[in-house]
């Protein structure tokens, strides 16, 4: 018999989490002498108030369900897959190359070969981990955070070197051709008689990325590769009984989730930027880890908890700019006190509502 | 609470007539489920009293509350007829209980005398301590045939003398009364027999004993009384002499049960597994199958006897296909590949052998899956389970579960419920169920009936005899002398890597196999 009810695990924990991490959120924002409430309700507003805000929310969603899922699918494996940053980082070397290679007539000629890029250095990036680990036993946390690094590294190397603009002095590619510009949601939503803000940068891999958590759910819970994936995660020695070989799962499961934290630089580099530059992908491979926690690990969780983290974001910018007391910095302990909450510390709210169930289960039979 | 003392009740009696323990309503739930219901119990000083139940009938839960692991909900502990709260093992400790573990809870890259002191050092220096304990273990050993080596290295001793560790701990640390869970699970017969010949001097010298077992057997030889527990209730608390197993098996599970095996004699026909000459060697270069050679023919049980950690579970592992060897291992006349890019469980499977590991949880089922889904588990490349190159055909599959379910008895019926959640006995049939279903030409069953209640024990019995019937070639492996007897044709004794021999159960009893497990042929020991 299950502990709680369903919708109890899925709805009321992250809820209360939530509430919590407000809640203690708003000591701070009191501690530094300014209005919690009011400061809740910039943030809100910030973020979805407007459809620039909305625009930049779900920008900074689509980000997060790129590299949440890339976190989930390795976690149905047991893998711990804390290397989105990089693998990332390494996506957007992959859609440069593509787009630099060609002078792309159209978008939509242009789109599947960026995601063949992205998805195919995100992916190598994480075979080296999976394999170290599949083959040597190299812990995966250790071999994907360093290769974070690594990749930080490469990206600066070749946007100082190969792929640098020779136009300017910044560390940058030549912009991409007008070929290969995704259509905004402003271009998308126009023709519909629908005005949405000019300048936010929220474009049509929003829809991918939906298009992708739908197609890992099917992975994970219609095919049986998922079924092996999960039953992997579940008991290795019971896969090994099965017959399930070990090395073809963590390196399978492990490209799988490079390909998907790489498909974050179609939404950036190709949606936004229209130029690969250094630091674009910004902590969002991290965020990413929180976001699969809080969601589960389940693809429907990943997108709303992608879309909170979304306001998150945009809502901390609109913080910072109204409330010019707060600084940066605090601006970070917000997101990271919801992050500790709904993440690190589920179980402080889990397991009294666990028991506070059962006892009334209890007293109905 | 674990007892919330009423004065009107603290008892003033001599303490020479107190019982050694009594307990007094003692209840324990863990969420829905209501492990111990309203439990008393009353041991007398020097007495050998044992406690006999089925998996989950709530020994472990009530002996767990007395040595301080659990809390109980209500109820009371009297230890020597004075009212004794216990709040955690320290109070046990204290209040002159001892328990040894089924899994030893021992360090094994330390000495025995290390941890014998170990948590009950004198103080901050360790020499007087060792001394100490160095000097009580040469007398105990005397007394007691509790002899062993104090300064040898734990991971170098044999199973049956960690156990000696594990008491020797416990008399260390002045216990009177002495728990033993399940103490005979991983001994020989011989060695059984050598705990209990300490077990009595013990009982000799005013120590109070219970001992948790599941073998009727044991019960019947050692003890003076026995309790039956039935879902977490206390059922019965009777003398040893004036009870029966078949009594005592009735108790346990609520009706009669057939201790025996009903089956005809095998017609054994082609032969189906021809092993030659296997040889395992482990992670650390061990050497655990030193050169086995077995052959099992269409209907026939080959019976694989041993204490656990022979050779059993590496010779299955290489039959199922996930452990690499040496040798030539035929199936149908077909060898089988041993190392390469066939060794593997689904190649197994395809080739017509089924498996039904030794540890259900660790590798039968995946627990957290639902039964469906275990339906599938090791086989879902079948395709039988798939709509189409690509998509698995959830559907089809429930629909098979709730089938399979329905002819194994596997209650409650439910495929969407998780494996976690089914009994003991259930979950074996689960895996049973998806394993003899396939129709294969070898079944491998590792100890079918482990933690298994006596109910379903019957019916796995009959399903593996029935497929027997049907042609089938079944190598068994099973810990339980009792359950090697009735269902094998032939039995098969490992020994440290090694087939010591062969016996037609017929011709042989629990004695002669004892011997061979133990390493030693018939005749050397006569």
């Amino acid at each position: 018999m299950d502990k709680m009810p369903k919708w109890a695990d899925v709805f009321l924990v992250p809820f209360i989490n939530l509430l919590l991490a407000f809640f203690v959120s708003g000591l701070v924002v009191l501690a530094v002498g300014e209005n919690p409430f009011q400061a809740i309700w910039i943030m809100i507003k910030g973020s979805l108030g407007s459809t620039a805000g909305l625009g930049y929310t779900l920008y900074y969603a689509t980000n997060y369900i790129f590299t949440g899922l890339a976190v989930a699918v390795a976690f149905h494996a047991r893998l711990f897959n804390i290397g989105g940053e990089g693998q990332a980082a390494m996506g957007g070397v992959g859609v440069a190359v593509v787009l630099l290679a060609f002078n792309w007539q159209h978008w939509w000629l242009a789109l599947p070969f960026a995601i063949i890029g992205a998805g195919s250095f995100g992916a190598f990036w994480a075979a080296i981990p999976a394999y170290l680990q599949a083959k040597r036993g190299s812990h995966i946390v250790i071999t994907t955070i360093m290769f974070n690094f690594i990749a930080a590294a490469v990206l600066g190397y070749l946007l100082n070197g190969a792929l640098k603009n020779p136009n300017n002095q910044n560390a940058e590619t030549v912009p991409f051709g007008p070929g290969a510009h995704l259509p905004t949601a402003h271009e998308i939503l126009a023709p519909l008689g629908i005005q949405f803000s000019k300048s936010a940068p929220l474009n049509i891999s929003f829809l991918l990325a939906l298009l992708c958590a739908f197609l890992v759910f099917v992975l994970l819970w219609r095919t049986r590769l998922g079924f092996a994936i999960r039953a992997f995660g579940q008991s290795e020695t019971a896969a090994r009984y099965a017959g399930i070989n070990a090395v073809k799962i963590t390196m399978i499961t492990m490209l799988i989730s490079g390909a998907l934290a790489g498909m974050l630089s179609i939404n950036v580099v190709m949606g936004e930027q229209g130029r690969l530059i250094k630091e674009f992908v910004e902590g969002a491979g991290f965020v990413g880890i929180a976001v699969a926690l809080m969601g589960r690990s389940h693809p429907f969780g990943i997108v709303l908890a992608a879309i909170l983290f979304g306001m998150l974001t945009q809502g901390g910018f609109e913080l910072l700019w109204e409330m010019p007391d707060l600084s940066k910095e605090m601006v970070l302990v917000i997101q990271a006190l919801i992050i500790l909450f709904t993440g690190a510390l589920d179980n402080m709210v889990r397991m009294p509502l666990e028991k506070l169930f059962l006892r009334l289960r209890k007293e109905q039979s | 609470m674990c007892s919330v003392a009423t004065k009107g009740r603290q008892e003033t009696a001599a303490p020479s007539t107190a019982p050694a323990i009594e307990l007094r309503g003692i209840s324990k739930a863990f969420g829905p489920v209501q492990a111990n219901k309203d439990i008393s119990l009353s041991v007398a000083r020097g007495a050998i009293h044992g406690i006999v139940g089925e998996n989950g009938a709530g020994k472990s839960t009530l002996m767990s509350i007395l040595y301080g692991f659990y809390k109980a909900d209500a109820g009371e502990i009297f230890i020597g007829g004075k009212l004794t709260p216990i709040h955690g093992s320290q109070d046990a400790i204290n209040a002159g209980i001892g328990m040894v573990h089924q899994h030893f809870k021992l360090v094994e890259n330390f000495t025995v005398l290390e941890n014998v002191i170990l948590g009950a050092e004198d103080g901050q220096m360790l020499r007087p301590s060792l001394a100490k304990a160095r000097k009580l273990l040469a007398e105990l050993s005397d007394e007691y045939e509790l002899s062993v080596d104090p300064d040898a290295m734990i991971e170098n001793l044999s199973v049956g003398h960690q156990q000696r560790v594990e008491i020797l701990k416990a008399l260390y640390r002045q216990a009177d009364i002495l728990i033993l869970d399940e103490p005979t699970g991983v001994l020989t017969p011989a060695e059984a027999d050598h705990l209990f010949r300490i077990l009595n001097g013990l009982k000799a010298q005013g120590k109070t004993i219970i001992l948790i077992t599941h073998k009727l057997r044991e019960i019947m030889e050692i003890t003076d009384t026995v309790s039956v527990m039935r879902r977490g209730e206390m059922t019965a608390t009777v003398q040893t002499k004036d009870t029966s197993p078949e009594n005592l098996a009735e108790l346990m599970v609520g009706r009669k049960v057939l201790l025996e095996v009903e089956k005809k004699p095998a017609t054994p026909g082609a032969c189906v597994l021809e092993i030659e000459n296997l040889r395992v060697v482990d992670e650390k270069g061990v050497e655990r199958l030193k050169g086995i050679s077995l052959a099992v023919q269409a209907g026939e049980i080959l019976g694989i006897a041993g204490v656990s950690g022979n050779g059993q579970s590496e010779l299955m592992e290489v039959l199922g296909g996930y452990q690499t060897a040496t040798g030539t291992v035929r199936l149908n006349g077909r060898e089988l590949d041993l190392t390469g890019r066939h060794s593997d469980g689904q190649s197994r499977r395809n080739s017509g052998i089924a498996h039904v590991p030794e540890d259900r949880h660790r590798e039968g089922l995946i627990l957290e899956f639902s039964a469906w889904e275990n339906m599938a588990f090791g086989y879902h490349n079948d395709p039988k389970y798939n709509k189409n190159a690509l998509l698995m055909d959830n559907a089809a599959l429930r629909e098979d579960t709730r089938q399979k379910m329905d002819r194994f008895d596997v209650r409650p019926p439910i495929p969407r419920l998780q494996a976690k959640n089914f009994s003991g006995g259930n979950q074996q049939k689960l895996v049973l169920a998806r394993e003899i279903e396939r129709n294969p030409d070898l079944l491998l069953v590792g100890q079918p009936t482990r933690g298994v209640d006596i109910g379903a024990i019957e019916f796995i019995h009959k399903r593996i005899i029935q497929l027997r019937d049907e042609g089938k070639a079944i190598l068994l492996v099973s810990v339980e002398l009792e359950e090697i007897l009735s269902l094998s044709d032939r039995i098969a004794v490992m020994f440290d890597g090694r087939i010591m021999g062969e016996r037609m159960p017929e011709d042989t009893d629990e004695k002669e196999l004892g011997l061979l497990m133990a390493g030693m042929g018939t005749r050397e020991a006569n």
